[in-house]
C-alpha cells in the first residue's frame, strides 16, 4: 500500500472517531456548551489542554525551528512550558473558584465595569482569530502534502469536521475529542522520534539519546564538530549572546501563554479547585513529553541532514553508484525537492552540494516553468543566488515531516505523522473557535446587549456564532492575509501586556480598582502594539538590535508592556477609591477553595 | 474564621513566592542569564553543556516538579486550614 492509501485510511479512521465522540458527548445546556458541565476529570482535562495548546506549529514546525536556531530555539521551549507554572500557581485555581464561564466574566465582575469587560472581549477575539487562521491553513497544508488535494479542499474538509463536533458538542464535545486527538498526536510524534534515537544513539529515549555518550561520541558533540567544520556557529551556542533580548522573549512567551483565553478557559471545566491544580500538572506533563522530544528530533535531523548532504553528488543515487569515492545523494532529498521544500543551486559548478551558513538564494524557492532541469537533474530556480558559499535551501517543516522517510520507516508511519499533524491543528482550532463563540454569545449578548436572552436562545446564539467563526477562520485559512504569521507571534506579547497583569492583580490585590485596571490594560496594549507596528510594519529596516527600545526586539517587548501595565495599574489604582466591600469579599472568597460548588451554580 | 483565612492566605503567598523563585532560577536563570557560565560544565557521560541542557530539557522538568509540589503542598495547606472542598 502506498503512503497515500495509508494516509487516507488514518484520516478516515481518526475523523470517524472524533465524530463519534462528538455525537456521544453532545451538549444540551449552556453550562455543558461553555464549560463541559464542569465535570471533566483532571487527567482528561490535562490531555485536552495539551492538545488544545499544541498547535499545527508545535507539531510540524517547532523541531525544525530549533534545528536551525540551535540554542536560540530554547526561548520557545522554556516560554511555552514555563507559562504553565504561572498559570498553575497564579491563575487557574482562583479562576476555577470564581466559577463562571469566561475570562471577560471574571474581569468584568471583579472590576465592576462593562468597559473593562468589553476591552477583554476585544482582546480575546483578536488573539483567537489570529491564531485560528494558522490552524486552518495547517489542516489544508497537511491534506495538500499527503493526499495531494488542493490546500483549499483541505481547509474545507477541516472546516466541516470542526463545525460538526464544535456545534454539536460545544466544550463537552471538544474536550473529549481533544483527549483522543492528544493520543493520536503524541503517538505520531513519538514513534519516529524513538526510531531516530535508536538509529543514531542506540537508546530508545530521545531525550537522553541526543546527548548520550560523552563529549566526543554523543550525537550533539558530533553535530557541533560538523558545525565547526562547515563554518556554522556550534549548535549549543547558536542564537546566544544577546542575553537581555532572549530573557525578554522568554518572559513574554511565558506570561503570554498564561494569559491566552483558550488555555485559561480549560481550567473552568474541572469539578474542583484542587482539580484545577492537578489538571495543570497533567497538562504540563503531557506537553513536556512533546516539548522535550522536539529538541532531540532537532539534533538528530540536523545532524543527519548535514552529514548526508554535504559534498554529495547531486546526479548520483545510492543504487546506481559503484564508485566508492563519490558520495551519492540520499533519495529523500530528491523526493522533497519534487515537493519544493528542498532546492539546490550549483554555484561552483562541481555538481556536489556545498552546505554552509547563509541563504543559498534570495527568498523562498520559485522554480522555473515546465519542470526545467539543470545539468545534474536538479530543478532549476529563478531566484537570485546569493554570494554565500551555501548552495542548499531546506524548509524547516521537513524536519518533522521527513523524519520517517529519513530513518527508513514504513509507509504507515509517514501516514501516522499526517494524522498527528491534523489532530494537532484541529484540536487547537476547535478550542479557539469555542472562545470566539463564547465571547460573542455569552460576553457580548448575555452579559451585554441582550441580558434577557433565554438559556435556549443563548445556546442557539453560541452555535450560530461558532458557524460564523468557522466560516471566517476558513476564509482566513484559504486566503491568509500576509500579516497573519507576524501577528500570531505577537498575540503572546499582547496577551502578556493586557490580560495577565489585570487578572493577577484582580486575585492578589483586594485594593485594585477599575480605574487602575483600565489604565494598565490600555497602557500595556498601546505600548506593545506601537512597538510592534513601528518595527514590523512602519520601519522594518530599523528592526535590528541597535535600534530596539531598551535593547529588546518586538518579539520580547511584551515583557516591558507587562511591567508597564503593572506599574501604571498600581499607581493609578492608588489615586482612586478601593472597590466596593462586595467585590473585596468576592476576592477573599476566591482565595479559599471551600464553597466552590456553591459559586459554580451560575 | 476571618483570621484563619488570612493566615492561610499568607502561607499560600509564601509558598507561591518560593515556587516562583525556583521557576525563575531554573528557567530564566539557568537557561538564559547564567547559561554561558554553566556551559563550562558538561554533564558527565553526555555531550550536554549544562546551560544548554537546562534551557532545552532541565528547565521543563523543573517546571513539572514545581507544579507537582504546588498541587501537593496546597492540598496539605487546605486540609490544615479546614478550607478544602467538600466531597460531593
Amino acid at each position: 500500500m502506498t503512503v497515500q492509501v495509508w494516509t487516507a485510511i488514518f484520516v478516515v479512521l481518526t475523523f470517524g472517531l472524533y465524530t463519534a465522540i462528538a455525537w456521544w458527548t453532545r451538549a444540551s445546556s449552556t453550562r455543558e456548551f461553555y464549560v463541559a458541565g464542569k465535570g471533566v476529570s483532571p487527567l482528561a482535562n490535562g490531555m485536552a489542554t495539551a492538545a488544545d495548546w499544541m498547535s499545527a506549529a508545535s507539531f510540524i514546525s517547532m523541531a525544525g525551528i530549533i534545528a536551525f536556531a540551535g540554542y536560540g530555539g530554547s526561548v520557545y521551549l522554556m516560554g511555552w512550558t514555563g507559562g504553565y507554572v504561572l498559570l498553575a500557581v497564579l491563575l487557574a485555581p482562583f479562576l476555577r473558584k470564581f466559577g463562571k464561564f469566561t475570562v471577560p466574566d471574571f474581569v468584568g465582575d471583579r472590576y465592576e465595569s462593562n468597559t473593562v469587560r468589553f476591552l477583554a472581549v476585544v482582546c480575546a477575539l483578536f488573539v483567537s482569530f489570529t491564531y485560528v487562521a494558522g490552524q486552518m491553513r495547517g489542516v489544508g497544508v497537511v491534506f495538500g502534502r499527503f493526499l495531494e488535494v488542493p490546500v483549499e479542499t483541505g481547509v474545507l474538509v477541516g472546516m466541516a469536521i470542526v463545525l460538526f463536533y464544535a456545534v454539536l458538542g460545544g466544550m463537552k464535545g471538544i474536550t473529549y475529542t481533544q483527549v483522543a486527538q492528544y493520543c493520536v498526536l503524541i503517538f505520531a510524534f513519538m514513534v519516529p522520534a524513538i526510531f531516530l534515537s535508536l538509529r543514531f544513539s542506540g537508546l530508545p529515549i530521545p531525550q537522553l539519546g541526543f546527548g548520550w555518550g560523552g563529549e566526543d561520541v554523543s550525537v550533539l558533540s558530533k553535530l557541533e564538530g560538523l558545525d565547526r567544520e562547515l563554518g556554522f556557529t556550534p549548535y549549543t551556542e547558536q542564537g546566544g549572546g544577546n542575553v537581555r533580548n532572549l530573557f525578554a522573549i522568554t518572559l513574554a512567551l511565558m506570561v503570554g501563554t498564561a494569559g491566552l483565553p483558550h488555555v485559561i478557559v480549560r481550567f473552568f471545566t474541572v469539578p474542583k479547585v484542587r482539580d484545577a491544580r492537578t489538571s495543570a500538572l497533567w497538562a504540563l506533563l503531557f506537553i513536556a513529553l512533546l516539548y522535550t522530544t522536539a529538541p532531540a528530533i532537532a539534533v538528530f535531523a540536523r545532524y543527519n541532514l548535514m552529514e548526508s548532504v554535504r559534498d554529495a553528488t547531486w546526479s548520483v543515487s545510492a543504487e546506481t553508484n559503484d564508485d566508492p569515492s563519490i558520495k551519492p545523494l540520499p533519495e529523500w532529498v530528491r523526493s522533497w525537492e519534487d515537493i519544493g521544500l528542498i532546492a539546490w543551486v550549483d554555484k561552483d559548478g562541481d555538481g556536489a552540494v556545498d552546505y554552509a551558513p547563509g541563504a543559498a538564494f534570495v527568498g523562498k524557492p520559485s522554480f522555473a516553468p515546465d519542470e526545467a532541469r539543470g545539468d545534474h537533474g536538479e530543478r532549476m530556480l529563478v531566484n537570485e543566488p546569493t554570494k554565500a558559499k551555501n548552495e542548499l535551501y531546506v524548509d524547516r517543516d521537513i524536519m518533522v515531516l521527513a523524519n520517517p522517510e529519513i530513518s527508513g520507516l514504513p509507509d504507515w508511519v509517514v501516514a501516522l505523522v499526517a494524522a498527528g499533524g491534523l489532530a494537532a491543528a484541529l484540536s487547537t482550532a476547535a478550542g479557539l473557535l469555542l472562545v470566539v463563540s463564547t465571547s460573542i454569545s455569552h460576553d457580548l449578548l448575555k452579559r451585554g446587549l441582550l441580558p434577557n436572552i433565554s438559556e435556549k436562545g443563548e445556546l442557539r446564539a453560541a452555535r450560530i456564532a461558532i458557524v460564523g467563526a468557522v466560516v471566517v477562520a476558513g476564509w482566513l485559512g484559504i486566503d491568509p492575509p500576509g500579516f497573519v504569521a507576524e501577528v500570531v507571534a505577537f498575540a503572546f506579547g499582547l496577551a502578556a501586556s493586557t490580560f495577565f497583569p489585570v487578572i493577577v492583580l484582580g486575585i492578589f490585590s483586594t485594593r485594585m480598582n477599575k480605574q487602575g485596571a483600565a489604565a494598565g490594560m490600555i497602557t500595556g496594549l498601546l505600548f506593545t502594539a506601537s512597538a510592534i507596528v513601528w518595527f514590523r510594519f512602519l520601519h522594518p529596516e530599523l528592526d535590528t538590535a541597535e535600534h530596539w527600545w531598551f535593547g529588546i526586539g518586538p518579539k520580547g517587548i511584551g515583557s516591558v508592556g507587562m511591567l508597564l501595565n503593572f506599574v501604571v495599574s498600581v499607581a493609578v489604582g492608588a489615586c482612586f477609591p478601593a472597590p466596593s466591600t462586595r467585590t473585596q469579599d468576592m476576592v477573599r472568597a476566591i482565595r479559599v477553595p471551600k464553597g466552590a460548588g456553591a459559586a459554580a451554580s451560575h | 474564621m476571618e483570621q484563619q483565612h488570612a493566615r492561610y492566605w499568607r502561607r499560600v503567598l509564601r509558598l507561591t513566592g518560593v515556587l516562583l523563585g525556583v521557576w525563575f532560577v531554573a528557567g530564566l536563570g539557568a537557561g538564559v542569564l547564567f547559561k554561558e557560565q554553566l556551559d563550562a560544565i558538561v554533564i558527565p557521560g553526555t555531550g550536554f553543556p549544562l546551560g544548554f541542557w537546562m534551557a532545552q530539557q532541565g528547565s521543563i522538568l523543573v517546571f513539572v516538579l514545581v507544579i507537582w509540589g504546588y498541587a501537593r503542598k496546597m492540598r496539605a495547606l487546605d486540609r490544615e486550614a479546614g478550607v478544602e472542598e467538600d466531597d460531593q
